[in-house]
Parts: C-alpha cells; sequence; structure tokens
C-alpha cells in the first residue's frame, strides 16, 4: 500500500475512481467519431447502406459472439482472483487473450480482403474496380476504417494489459485482499467489447 | 486554519532530502514534479516569447520601409513564426502552466495530503507532456508548420510541413492533461485530511478542480479531432475534405468542443490564484465562498455550450448562431459574480500592496477588459464586422495574457517563500508588474483600436494608415519583454541571496503556509486536522 493512502480499502476505492475516470475518456474520444457517423449518416443514408454491403455481416457477428465470450472469462478472471483460486483465474484471463486473438485474426482477414478488391478509405477507394453508385462512397469505408481501427488498436492493448496481469496472477500477487489491477484491466476490456457492441450494427447492419 | 502543524526542525525539505539531479528525474514527490514543470515550462514560455517578439518586430512598420520595413524573409516565415507562437502559448504554456505548476505542488499541501492520488501517473504525466513538447519543437527543425494553432482544414490538409507530427505532439500533450485532470480529481474527492469538507477546501482547489473536469472531459474530443485529421493527411478518409463529401466545418465544431472549454482550462486556474491572493494579501475573509466555489463549476458547465462563437462567419445556420451567442453572455454571469466577490472581499480589508496583491489587482483590471469585449464579441452583428480582425487578437490577449499570465506571475511570488524557502526582493517584484502591466496595455488596448479600424489579424504587412498603432504596440512588447527579464532576475537573485523565508510569511491560513519553508518530503510531520474554514481572518 502507497504511503499516503489510509488502508487499502482507501487506495481500492481511489484507484477504482481514477480508471472509471480513463474510461469516461475513452468513451469520450469514440464518441467523437460517433457523432461524426450519425452526421454523415443523416447526409447520406444510402451510402451506409450501400457500403455495408461490402462487409460480411457474419463475420462480425461472430466477432461479436467472439467478445461478448471474452467478458464473461475476464469477469471470471476477476471472480477467481477474488476467491483465491489462482490456476482458474489463469486459465480465464489466457481464454480471453485468446478470443482478442482470435478476433484480430478475423478482422486482419476482413481488412486483406477488402484491399484486395481495392475497398480503401476516402479517396484511395477504387472506383474503377468497385464502380460505387454513391459518389462518396470512400467516405463510409473513412468510418469503417478509422472506427474498428481505433477499436481494434485497442483490442490489442486490452490483451497486452491482460497478459500483463496474467503474469502477475501466475506470480502470485493477486488474493482476496489484493486485485485492483486484474479488475481495472477487466473494465478497460468490458468497455472495448461495449464499444463494438454498438460498432458492429453502425457498421455491418445499417441500411 | 485549525490545529498547527508545526515546521520541520532537522533542515530536511523536498529539496535537499534527495541529493543528485538523476533523483530528480525519478522523483514520485508531487513538489519536485511542480518543480520539473516549473523548469519546462518556463523555458517554453522563453522560446514563445521569442515568437512574439519577433511578430511585433515585423509589424513595427509597413514592408516598404526602408530598413525596419519587413524583417522576416517572407510571408510563408511569417506565418511560420505566428503558428508557433500560437501553438507553444497555448498548449506549452498556459494550459499547463497553473494546474502542472502550482497545482502540482500546491492542490495536495492544500488538502493536507501527502502526495496526489497516484504519484506514479504523476510523473508519467510530465514525460508524456515532454515527448509531445519535444515533437512539437522537433516539426521547427523538420519542415516548419504555417496553419497556425487551429489547424483548420482544408488548408491543413493540403498545406506542406510536418502537420501530423505537429498534431500528434498535440494529441500526446493533450493525454498528459487528461492524466493530470484525472489525478487531481480523485485526490480532491479521496485524499483531503480529517475535517476538510468540500465547503472548506480552499478556492484555489475547486479551481484547479473545475479545471480538471474540463481536462478529463474536453480533451478526448480534441484527441479523435486530431486523430481524423492526421488520417485525413496520411490516407485522404475523407471525413473533412468537401471533395470527397466531407464537412470542413465539422473540423471547426469538433475543435472548438475542445478549445472553448480549454479557454476555461487556462482562465479557472487562474481565478483560483487570484482568491487566493486577494483573500490572504488583504488579510480578509473571502466574500462569497459558496458563490465563488459554485461559480467556478457554472463556467466550467456553460464552456461546453459556447463553441460556436468560434463560427459565426464559418456558415453555421442563424439560429446556431443566436443560440450560441445567448449561451454566450451566459458565460459572463458566473465570471462576474467571481469578480463582485473579490472587490467585496478587498472591501475595507486591510490591503497590502505586495507584488503578489499588485498582480492579482492588475488581473482584475486586465481581464474585466478582456472579459466585457468578449461580450461585444458575442453579439453576432458585431462580431461579422470584427471577426479574425486585431480586435479578437487584443481582446483573447487581454484574458490569457493579462488574466492567466498576471496570475502566474502573482502565484509565483506569492508561493515563491513557500516553494524555495526564500524571499524575494519585493522591490524588483513591483518593478516586474510595473513593466509588465503598462507594457501589456501598450502593446493590446492599441489592437482593439486597430480591429475596430478593420486590421485583419494574422498579416504579414499592412496599409499605412495602421502605422502609427502598430509602432506603439512594437514599443509595448519591448516594455513586456523587460517586465519578465526584471522578474526572472529577481527569482534567480532570490534563490541565490533570497533572506531564509518564515514559514508563513503572509500570516495566511490555509494549510500549505502551516508546514516548513520549503515543506518536507511528505508535506506534515503529522496528518493536519481541520475545524475551520480556509479564510477566517476576520
Amino acid at each position: 500500500m502507497a504511503s499516503h493512502y489510509r488502508d487499502a480499502t482507501h487506495q481500492y476505492d481511489s484507484n477504482k475512481e481514477g480508471i472509471w475516470l480513463f474510461m469516461t475518456t475513452e468513451i469520450l474520444m469514440f464518441g467523437g467519431l460517433f457523432v461524426g457517423y450519425i452526421i454523415f449518416h443523416a447526409l447520406y443514408p444510402e451510402m451506409f447502406a450501400e457500403g455495408a454491403k461490402f462487409l460480411d455481416w457474419r463475420l462480425g457477428f461472430i466477432n461479436t459472439l467472439v467478445l461478448i465470450f471474452s467478458s464473461l472469462t475476464m469477469a471470471l478472471g476477476i471472480y477467481y482472483c477474488q476467491v483465491n483460486q489462482r490456476n482458474k483465474a489463469t486459465w480465464a484471463l489466457a481464454i480471453t487473450i485468446l478470443c482478442g486473438a482470435v478476433f484480430m485474426v478475423i478482422k486482419y482477414f476482413e481488412y486483406t480482403h477488402k484491399f484486395h478488391l481495392g475497398i480503401f478509405p476516402g479517396q484511395k477507394l477504387n472506383l474503377e474496380m468497385l464502380k460505387p453508385v454513391h459518389e462518396n462512397l470512400g467516405l463510409y469505408f473513412g468510418f469503417y476504417y478509422c472506427m474498428s481501427g481505433l477499436h481494434g488498436i485497442h483490442v490489442l492493448i486490452g490483451m497486452g494489459l491482460i497478459t500483463w496481469v496474467m503474469i502477475k496472477n501466475i506470480k502470485g500477487e493477486f488474493n482476496s485482499k489484493y486485485f485492483t489491477p486484474v479488475e481495472g484491466v477487466g473494465i478497460f476490456w468490458h468497455i472495448i467489447d461495449l464499444i463494438w457492441i454498438f460498432l458492429f450494427p453502425l457498421l455491418y447492419l445499417v441500411g | 486554519m485549525g490545529q498547527h502543524v508545526t515546521g520541520h526542525v532537522s533542515g530536511k525539505n523536498y529539496i535537499n532530502e534527495e541529493p543528485g539531479l538523476l533523483s530528480w528525474f525519478t522523483t514520485l514527490d508531487h513538489k519536485r514534479i511542480a518543480i520539473l514543470y516549473f523548469v519546462s515550462v518556463m523555458t517554453f514560455f522563453l522560446i514563445g516569447g521569442i515568437m512574439a517578439i519577433l511578430l511585433r518586430l515585423e509589424l513595427f512598420a509597413p514592408n516598404t520601409t526602408p530598413n525596419v520595413g519587413q524583417i522576416l524573409k517572407n510571408g510563408d516565415v511569417y506565418n511560420q513564426v505566428l503558428t508557433y507562437h500560437g501553438a507553444i502559448m497555448v498548449f506549452m504554456v498556459i494550459i499547463p502552466g497553473i494546474p502542472a505548476i502550482l497545482g502540482n505542488f500546491f492542490l495536495p499541501l492544500q488538502l493536507g495530503a501527502k502526495d496526489v492520488a497516484f504519484p506514479r501517473l504523476n510523473l508519467l504525466s510530465w514525460y508524456v507532456f515532454m515527448t509531445g513538447a519535444a515533437l512539437a519543437i522537433g516539426t521547427f527543425f523538420s519542415t516548419k508548420i504555417d496553419t497556425g494553432w487551429t489547424f483548420y482544414t482544408p488548408y491543413s490538409i493540403r498545406t506542406g510541413g510536418a502537420v501530423v507530427m505537429m498534431v500528434m505532439a498535440a494529441f500526446i500533450m493533450g493525454m498528459s492533461s487528461i492524466l493530470t485532470g484525472l489525478n487531481f480529481i480523485v485526490t480532491v474527492h479521496k485524499l483531503r485530511a480529517p475535517g476538510m469538507s468540500m465547503f472548506r477546501i480552499p478556492l484555489f482547489v475547486w479551481a484547479i478542480y473545475s479545471t480538471a473536469i474540463l481536462q478529463v472531459l474536453a480533451t478526448p474530443i480534441l484527441a479523435i479531432t486530431l486523430l481524423l485529421l492526421a488520417m485525413e493527411r496520411v490516407f485522404g478518409i475523407g471525413i473533412f475534405d468537401p471533395k470527397l463529401g466531407g464537412d470542413p466545418v465539422l473540423f471547426q465544431h469538433f475543435f472548438w468542443f475542445y478549445s472553448h472549454p480549454a479557454v476555461y482550462i487556462m482562465i479557472l486556474p487562474a481565478m483560483g490564484v487570484v482568491s487566493e491572493i486577494i483573500t490572504t494579501h488583504a488579510k480578509k475573509t473571502i466574500f462569497g465562498y459558496t458563490a465563488i466555489a459554485f461559480s467556478s463549476i457554472g463556467i466550467a458547465l456553460v464552456s461546453f455550450f459556447v463553441w460556436g462563437h468560434h463560427m459565426f462567419v464559418s456558415g453555421q445556420s442563424e439560429l446556431a448562431g443566436i443560440v450560441f451567442s445567448f449561451i454566450t453572455m451566459l458565460v459572463g454571469v458566473p465570471t462576474a459574480i467571481k469578480m463582485f466577490n473579490w472587490l467585496a472581499t478587498l472591501y475595507k480589508g486591510s490591503i497590502q500592496f505586495t507584488a503578489p496583491m499588485l498582480y492579482a489587482l492588475g488581473f482584475l483590471f486586465l481581464f474585466a477588459i478582456g472579459g466585457v469585449t468578449g461580450i461585444i464579441l458575442a453579439v453576432t452583428a458585431i462580431d461579422v464586422h470584427f471577426h479574425d480582425t486585431y480586435f479578437v487578437v487584443a481582446h483573447f490577449h487581454y484574458v490569457m495574457v493579462g488574466g492567466t499570465l498576471m496570475a502566474i506571475m502573482g502565484g509565483f511570488f506569492h508561493w515563491f517563500p513557500k516553494m524555495f524557502g526564500k524571499m524575494y526582493n519585493e522591490l524588483g517584484a513591483q518593478l516586474s508588474w510595473v513593466f509588465i502591466f503598462i507594457g501589456f496595455n501598450v502593446t493590446f488596448f492599441p489592437q482593439f483600436i486597430l480591429g475596430a479600424k478593420g486590421m485583419p489579424r494574422r498579416y504579414f504587412d499592412y496599409i499605412p494608415e495602421y502605422e502609427q498603432l502598430n509602432k506603439i504596440s512594437t514599443v509595448g512588447s519591448w516594455l513586456i519583454t523587460t517586465g519578465f527579464l526584471i522578474g526572472l532576475f529577481t527569482m534567480i537573485q532570490a534563490l541565490r541571496n533570497g533572506a531564509k523565508a518564515p514559514d508563513n510569511p503572509w500570516g495566511s491560513k490555509t494549510l500549505e503556509w502551516q508546514t516548513s519553508s520549503p515543506p518536507i518530503m511528505h508535506n506534515f510531520d503529522h496528518e493536519p486536522i481541520v475545524t475551520a474554514g480556509p479564510y477566517e481572518y476576520k
């Protein structure tokens, strides 16, 4: 415990407040993208409908399920730390990381497939290959790559953080009295999942 | 304030507790981190100041005048100097200035805490800030940018120069700002000494707290805006590019949604400093503690709904213009509440005309002009004429320099004895005030008239009709420079030869004065127990 706190609970409460404040900033940052999306969706609804057709909703749906499942294993990881079941916690965290990896691999195939078809954001969109109906279709893919890309970066960061708390857990640093880092990382992971749950319909199912 | 906490007798303090220069770069102590910020921010202030002097020299006379007419090579160089002056002063001096230096040092002390909530994060914030600052200054040595500090699209997409590097620098410095704000919010919530209720915390803390809320809630929007701008430049994603169906005005909306609250990130801490100085150096209980505290929160809230007043001529709808105009005037209400409370505090107080008090009075005078001209500019019919003229330049310099920088200087002198344990030379400090105060008015008051006569801002040259007032303005910039140099000299002289400062030279009631000067490593020998409000003088 750091010396400027009265006791462990005091420190725990402070850390938790800090984590939630940080998550607020993450949500606000994505909020900017969502506002941009709303504005341009109001301007060109048919552009978003056309763009979504180039996406495979089944892959998006699988990824949604994978992330929701990873949220469960993350929550279990925290729970097992709290009840001193170290091995089970390690397994739960490892599965969570694996889910993150599955998500990123699927994302990788989605991206490379699009690159193959000449689907790039904005002005790089290959108009000759695609012959889009809406003249601004590149803008849709600007949103697609920015929103899913920023989310993907967060998934990678989340996987790194979970690896970090998993190693700490293997070393036996967590117990029923001290589990702040694993809980903090868990909150981060849940928020990232939650953002994807909004991104999936906005990008894949729109129109 | 409540129980007295005696100073330390061992002679150990935060400065000499750990030896060696290296110990400063690994320290987790909030006071030492404040000193790190002090040195770095003042260095950036010097760089930004040199840019300002260059701009004024260029505008000393129309370009056709022999010898003194054209100082800079061409208009491109002028645009670059202008950009660096703005970006450095905003992102690297005024935004971090009071919170990161004085806030870091005095927020925990005034709360009776041993440190901020997350000391490690606090040090990380400084490193993050310095990384961003290094990148920003790095652009100067790669390819210079000329977009102005606002990076308006579509120009910022098309122009040459290291715009991506610069916006990433601002992004990183924004991250530092977020982390500092987050740290302060949790500190205020969780680390108050026993008996320190929310309505016993000093007004400086209230101001830093309101600022921290703004830092945490507004800066993420800047982050995403700058990211999108970088993506726009690198990949041409289209969101701000009309050619691809995007909207350049959306950039302005996003940018000002952060940058208008940022104006209050710059001024609210200054108001906190002024509250401390006025009550202490007039030996009088603050008038309307609750009103001042809540008006800080009020300003913070209203500031989120006024961004459109930067865009009256950018093509937003008339209705939006009217709404933004009205809400902007609302900001005047909590601000005026503060002004009248400070005046009421001074009324029948035992005013001592010390240097900090002079700076605080200078703040009241100059900030009043800056604020009232802000109300003028909020009137859409007038703004259409004044937009992008020197009237606007004069207005925001009255707020940012006349307001914030005056408060920074006042705060430095007010807390100097506590920070360094040395007394400064009163005459030197007062002389610096005289030069800065007079020089400031000489520089910027003529710019109101120039603006009213129609001189546009950000121009490299002007017609002969504007020459006289521009000459006066440039001479004023030399006076300000002299004032800051005298101030710097006074501080250096005090550090070297100043008399030892007593623990509480001003007879203040707030907690930071109840420990030794300079404070010991963990601030207090015993955790203070608070039994009364912060300003119970008479």
